[in-house]
């Protein structure tokens, strides 16, 4: 198990996911902890609270995992995945506010780099508008 | 509550959920991305294939397992929305129903779907719907005051500007049409007036 911060990727589209953790796993290759899922549960555009909860589990790291979401559905529904989580692991997975793609590169970045999962989600969020 | 109480109510107001498909996805359309009549038709046709499963459990316990049912399989905002409201509703369902306690657990489930939305009254959303129609459960109004009520908060809707959700980004474009969860909200007051009406 990795001691970097994982990172978890929600789109309400499977390929806008999948781009998404391509960009990311360019940038920081294998090193950190990553996991992506889109799509509702027939497969259309949406997303899917046991499929948010399979990707938290695939990026798992004891220092916490980063999700990053697109739009309102995909913020409620994995709020409700985190609060399925096993008790002891609710704290360590946190939303981050800021835009998908962006927001995952730069948090995998500062992941990579070995920082707090407090760190990660500060340096994402710092590209949302005030 | 007897089960088959439990059965007729959950099974009316998610045959009703269905059968707005085309009307809620039309009024999603106007504000939304369209997609809430077919997210509603998956979460009430998932609830409807676990039907008798479901409704043998205690009335708390069938609303609470109709809530995750929803959270499972809707795929979009209104899965967690519904889902917290039910499952909380059935959470704090009272063991002798009577008004003071059916109120307290509406409430209890409304202030539920208020935190999981961030949301607020008048910022048409479904909120805009349960409140007043809670409202009128804890006066004691009749099922027919109740739709009526839940009906006219519904079509208040209108001329908010929404605040919260997809329909936020439109700013004040989003005036001028009925919000589409105020509407499902109504819908299944008006289905669970309907099967207590012909159950009494």
């Amino acid at each position: 198990m990795s001691d970097k911060v994982g990172i978890v990727i929600v789109s309400h589209s499977p390929e806008v996911a999948r781009g998404t953790a391509d960009m990311v796993r360019q940038m920081v290759g294998t090193a950190v902890p990553l996991a992506h899922c889109g799509g509702n549960p027939d497969g259309g555009l949406g997303t899917d609270v046991a499929k948010i909860m399979t990707a938290i589990e695939e990026a798992w790291s004891e220092a916490g995992v980063a999700l990053f979401v697109d739009l309102g559905g995909a913020e409620t529904n994995s709020e409700m995945a985190i609060e399925m989580l096993p008790e002891e692991r609710q704290a360590r997975a946190v939303i981050c506010n800021a835009p998908l793609v962006e927001g995952a590169v730069m948090g995998a970045t500062e992941a990579w780099g070995g920082s707090s999962l407090e760190q990660v989600c500060a340096t994402a969020e710092e590209l949302s508008p005030a | 509550m007897d089960s088959a109480v439990t059965k007729e109510l959950i099974e009316t107001v998610a045959r009703a959920l269905i059968e707005a498909e085309a009307e809620l996805t039309a009024l999603d359309q106007a504000i939304g991305d369209g997609d809430h009549g077919i997210n509603m038709k998956r979460g009430a046709t998932a609830v409807l294939d676990q039907l008798d499963g479901l409704a043998e459990k205690p009335a708390g316990e069938a609303f609470k397992a109709t809530g995750m049912q929803l959270v499972m399989k809707v795929g979009g905002a209104s899965g967690p929305l519904y889902g917290t409201l039910l499952m909380t509703l059935g959470k704090f369902w009272p063991e002798s129903l009577d008004r003071a306690s059916l109120t307290t657990a509406l409430d209890a489930a409304f202030a539920a779907v208020k935190a999981r939305g961030k949301s607020d009254l008048g910022q048409k959303t479904m909120l805009d719907v349960l409140a007043p129609s809670i409202e009128a459960v804890g006066a004691g109004n009749s099922l027919e005051e109740i739709k009526a009520v839940a009906k006219a908060a519904a079509e208040a809707t209108v001329p908010m500007q929404a605040i919260r959700g997809r329909a936020s980004f439109l700013g004040e474009r989003s005036v001028g049409h009925m919000d589409p969860g105020a509407r499902s909200s109504q819908l299944a007051i008006a289905a669970l007036c309907d099967a207590l009406e012909g159950g009494s």
